[in-house]
This record gives structure tokens, C-alpha cells and sequence, in this order.
């Protein structure tokens, strides 16, 4: 297990074996969005209380899932990066917490512009919009956390610090905001009986989610591959794929 | 325990001997307060609804301010670090330097907010929940702060990322609090809010001690 995580966790392994996993990752995430979007956009049937506007959801939902699986992912990694000192897990945290905060942004966005139609205002201070809004303050700050060092592999372990600590927390916030207020539709898939959506109006939405969470795959191990180079700059192998590359 | 009650009474020792320092949150929590009136308007109704939320939020911010004097000074002579050093466990250690922070804001705070409600109308038969609230929320915010500080404490501007980095952890025991609060002045039940307080209070002071700890470590690398 310990041998496992160091050597995968090794950046210049992490480099060599990332690089199939991305092209793959992108493949999968094109072919899924195309899939999804022309599914939700074009072929699903229009809601008959919502009519077209209600097409965001594909957009919507999918991004507001995304925005804590990417918190979770930041805090595990956040785990590794405390315990196994893995320089792989420490880039990690501070790009699932720029594309954490994208993903919470997008969602919130979205939901603004769904809002107005259905609800007649951009903004209402429901349980749902003010928790998203709270996790973003949350993305917030483990970024401004993770830059604000010098050494970056500090930044990364106070990043991680805060992000174990938020994990603890974000339960206890969405139950606070919850009890406090709430107007937001009910969750309308996570039934597992019988979900309160048609399955021609589920399925792109699946898909839409599997195509986001591929995505955010795709892009993490982009961003980290590249990172890791920036980090391991004057390290030989570097140099050596840096000469063969160019 | 030793550790415990020393470093609890050089800290505040230390806290009475900088009176004056202590005091500037303080005089910030009463000059906030008064200027909502100011911004708002005198009007007796809606500074009466206001008044939980603006005690709240003036009482977060304040408590945030003070937030640098419990371990700042100590990391810059470096003292910090010969306590971090001493044997026995530094769960002790940070628990005696957060008492002694509560102690030195929270307890002033909850002499002030009652005074300070007056100013905004606050119904009196409803003092008795702010006092509560208070008494068990102003622990949790000394704890939560604690660990925005230790984490920042070796970067120069520390203090205002500190502030960003707690504040939304600062929600939860904002909205149970006014919850209370609205509720009391409504005559509602409250137990449920203070039942749900004390139980937030009593996490934080069971597992913040090791994230402070953890924090610290990293400041010093």
C-alpha cells in the first residue's frame, strides 16, 4: 500500500502515467458532453411547467454536484498530502480548489439565470443558494491559503489543514443554513424508488453528470501534469522530456 | 493540568498588563453597534428586529480583531516556540492559550451586548437568550479563530486572510444563535438551539485543539 502510493505519487511516475488517463479522459468527456448536451438540448421533451428554460438544469445540477465532489476530493487529497508527504497530492489540493470554486461559481451562475424566469428574481436567501454561496467562500479561501507562501509545499499542507477542517464543517453549515431557511425545490433525483423525473429527462442528466466528473479528471491531471513541471523544473528528468520534446 | 493553569494564568497576566490593547475590540464591538442606528435609521421597530443580528455579527467581527493578540506576540519573541517545546502534551497548551483568549474577549463581550441592546430597542424579556447565546457561542468563536491564526501566523499579512479563511466558519454559530435569539423574543421554545450550540461548542473544543496543533506545525515547518 505505502510503496503503491509513493511510487504513483512520485512526480516524475505521476508524470509518465498521467499522460494516457488525460487523452483518454478528454476523449470520453468529448464524446460524453456531445452525447449529453444534444440529448438535454434537443431531443428531451419540454417541461410542461417550466417549458424550455428548464434545459439549464443539464448545466445546473450536474455543476452543483460537482462542487462537492471536488471539495471532497481536495480534502482527501489534503489527507494523503498530511500524512504520506505525497508533492503529487500537494499540487493536487490547490487545483481541485481553482476548479472546485469554478465549478461552485458556474452552479451558482446558473442558478441565477434560472432563478429569474421561475422564481422572478435572480437571488432569493434559500438554504440551497446560501450554502453553495458558503462553499464557495470556502474554495475562497483554501486558494488564497495555498498562494499565500513562499514555499509552496507549506502553502499546500495549510491549504490542507483548512480543507480537512471545512470537510468537518460543511455538514454542520448545510444543516444550519437548511433549519434557517428553504424555498429551493426538493432534490428531485435522489430518490431511489422512483426518481419525480421522466427517464428521458434523467438520462441526460446522468450523462451530463458522468461527462462533468470526467471532465474535472481531464482537467486536473492537465493542470497538475503542468505544475509538476513548473515544481520539478531543475530536476534531470525534466530537462531530459523537456530535450526530447522540443 | 500544571501546564494547563500556568500558561492559562501567564496569558492572562499578559492580557491584563496590555489593558489597553485588549480594549480596542471592545471599543470597536460599541462604536459598530452604534453606528447602525446612525446608517439605518432610528427607527424603534426595525432596530428592535435588527438588534440579534447586528449584536451577532458586531460581536463576530470583534471577536475576529482580537483574534491576532493569542499567539502574534508569542511567535514574534519567539516564546511560541519554546512552549511548543515543552514536554507534555500541547493539547493542554493550546486549550490554556484559547481559555485565556475567551476570557480576556468573550466574557467582556457578554458584559457589553446587553448594554449595547439596549441601544437598539431589544426587548429586555428576551436578554436572557442573548446572555445564553453568548455564553456558549463565544467559546466556539475562539476556537474557530484559533485555527485561521495558526495557520496564517507566519505570513505578514496573516491577519485579514485569517479573517477570510474563518469567517464562513462562523455561520453555523451565527444563524442557531439568532435563531435563539428570534425565537426568545417571539416566545418560542429555545432549548433545541442551545441543545444544538452546546453540542457544536462541544466538537470544536474536542477536535480543534489537534487542528491548531497540526496548523502550528506547519507555521514553524
Amino acid at each position: 500500500m505505502m510503496q503503491f502510493i509513493h511510487k504513483y505519487g512520485s512526480p516524475k511516475y505521476f508524470y509518465q502515467w498521467s499522460k494516457g488517463w488525460q487523452r483518454w479522459l478528454t476523449v470520453i468527456t468529448l464524446l460524453l458532453l456531445g452525447y449529453g448536451l444534444y440529448q438535454g438540448l434537443f431531443v428531451a421533451p419540454t417541461d410542461y411547467q417550466q417549458g424550455e428554460s428548464y434545459r439549464i438544469i443539464f448545466i445546473h445540477v450536474p455543476a452543483a454536484w460537482m462542487s462537492m465532489f471536488v471539495y471532497m476530493s481536495m480534502a482527501v487529497s489534503g489527507i494523503v498530502a498530511l500524512v504520506w508527504r505525497i508533492k503529487v497530492a500537494e499540487i493536487v489540493i490547490g487545483e481541485c480548489a481553482v476548479i472546485g470554486a469554478s465549478f461552485t461559481a458556474l452552479a451558482l451562475i446558473t442558478g441565477m439565470l434560472w432563478g429569474k424566469p421561475m422564481w422572478g428574481t435572480y437571488w432569493v436567501w434559500d438554504a440551497r443558494l446560501t450554502s453553495e454561496l458558503v462553499l464557495l467562500f470556502l474554495y475562497f479561501g483554501v486558494i488564497a491559503l495555498h498562494s499565500a507562501f513562499e514555499n509552496p509545499r507549506t502553502g499546500a499542507r495549510a491549504a490542507a489543514i483548512l480543507a480537512i477542517v471545512g470537510i468537518i464543517n460543511i455538514p454542520i453549515i448545510k444543516y444550519s443554513v437548511e433549519w434557517w431557511s428553504t424555498l429551493h425545490q426538493p432534490a428531485t433525483v435522489a430518490k431511489f424508488d422512483k426518481p419525480s423525473m421522466h427517464m428521458s429527462m434523467l438520462i441526460p442528466l446522468l450523462v451530463m453528470a458522468f461527462a462533468f466528473k470526467t471532465y474535472f479528471l481531464a482537467l486536473l491531471f492537465s493542470r497538475t501534469r503542468s505544475e509538476v513541471l513548473a515544481r520539478e523544473k531543475n530536476t534531470s528528468w525534466v530537462k531530459e522530456i523537456m530535450e526530447q520534446e522540443s | 493540568m500544571q501546564l494547563f493553569y500556568s500558561i492559562l494564568y501567564r496569558d492572562l497576566m499578559l492580557a491584563i498588563r496590555r489593558r489597553r490593547e485588549l480594549a480596542n475590540p471592545l471599543v470597536f464591538f460599541v462604536i459598530v453597534v452604534s453606528l447602525f442606528p446612525l446608517g439605518v435609521s432610528p427607527d424603534q421597530d426595525l432596530l428592535s428586529k435588527m438588534a440579534p443580528g447586528v449584536i451577532w455579527v458586531t460581536a463576530l467581527l470583534a471577536t475576529l480583531m482580537s483574534m491576532d493578540a493569542m499567539f502574534r506576540s508569542d511567535y514574534d519573541d519567539g516564546s511560541l516556540e519554546q512552549l511548543l517545546l515543552l514536554p507534555g502534551p500541547k493539547i493542554l497548551l493550546i486549550g490554556a492559550k484559547i481559555t485565556a483568549h475567551w476570557l480576556s474577549i468573550g466574557l467582556p463581550l457578554i458584559v457589553l451586548a446587553p448594554i449595547m441592546s439596549l441601544l437598539l430597542y431589544f426587548p429586555t424579556h428576551a436578554m436572557g437568550s442573548l446572555i445564553i447565546t453568548l455564553l456558549i457561542s463565544t467559546p466556539i468563536l475562539s476556537l474557530l479563530g484559533s485555527v485561521g491564526i495558526a495557520l496564517t501566523l507566519s505570513l505578514r499579512s496573516g491577519g485579514i486572510l485569517s479573517s477570510l479563511l474563518i469567517l464562513p466558519f462562523y455561520i453555523p454559530v451565527l444563524i442557531f444563535s439568532t435563531m435563539a435569539i428570534n425565537a426568545s423574543v417571539n416566545s418560542l421554545p429555545v432549548s433545541g438551539y442551545y441543545a444544538l450550540l452546546g453540542a457544536f461548542l462541544i466538537v470544536s473544543a474536542l477536535l480543534i485543539p489537534f487542528a491548531v496543533v497540526a496548523a502550528l506545525k506547519v507555521s514553524y515547518n
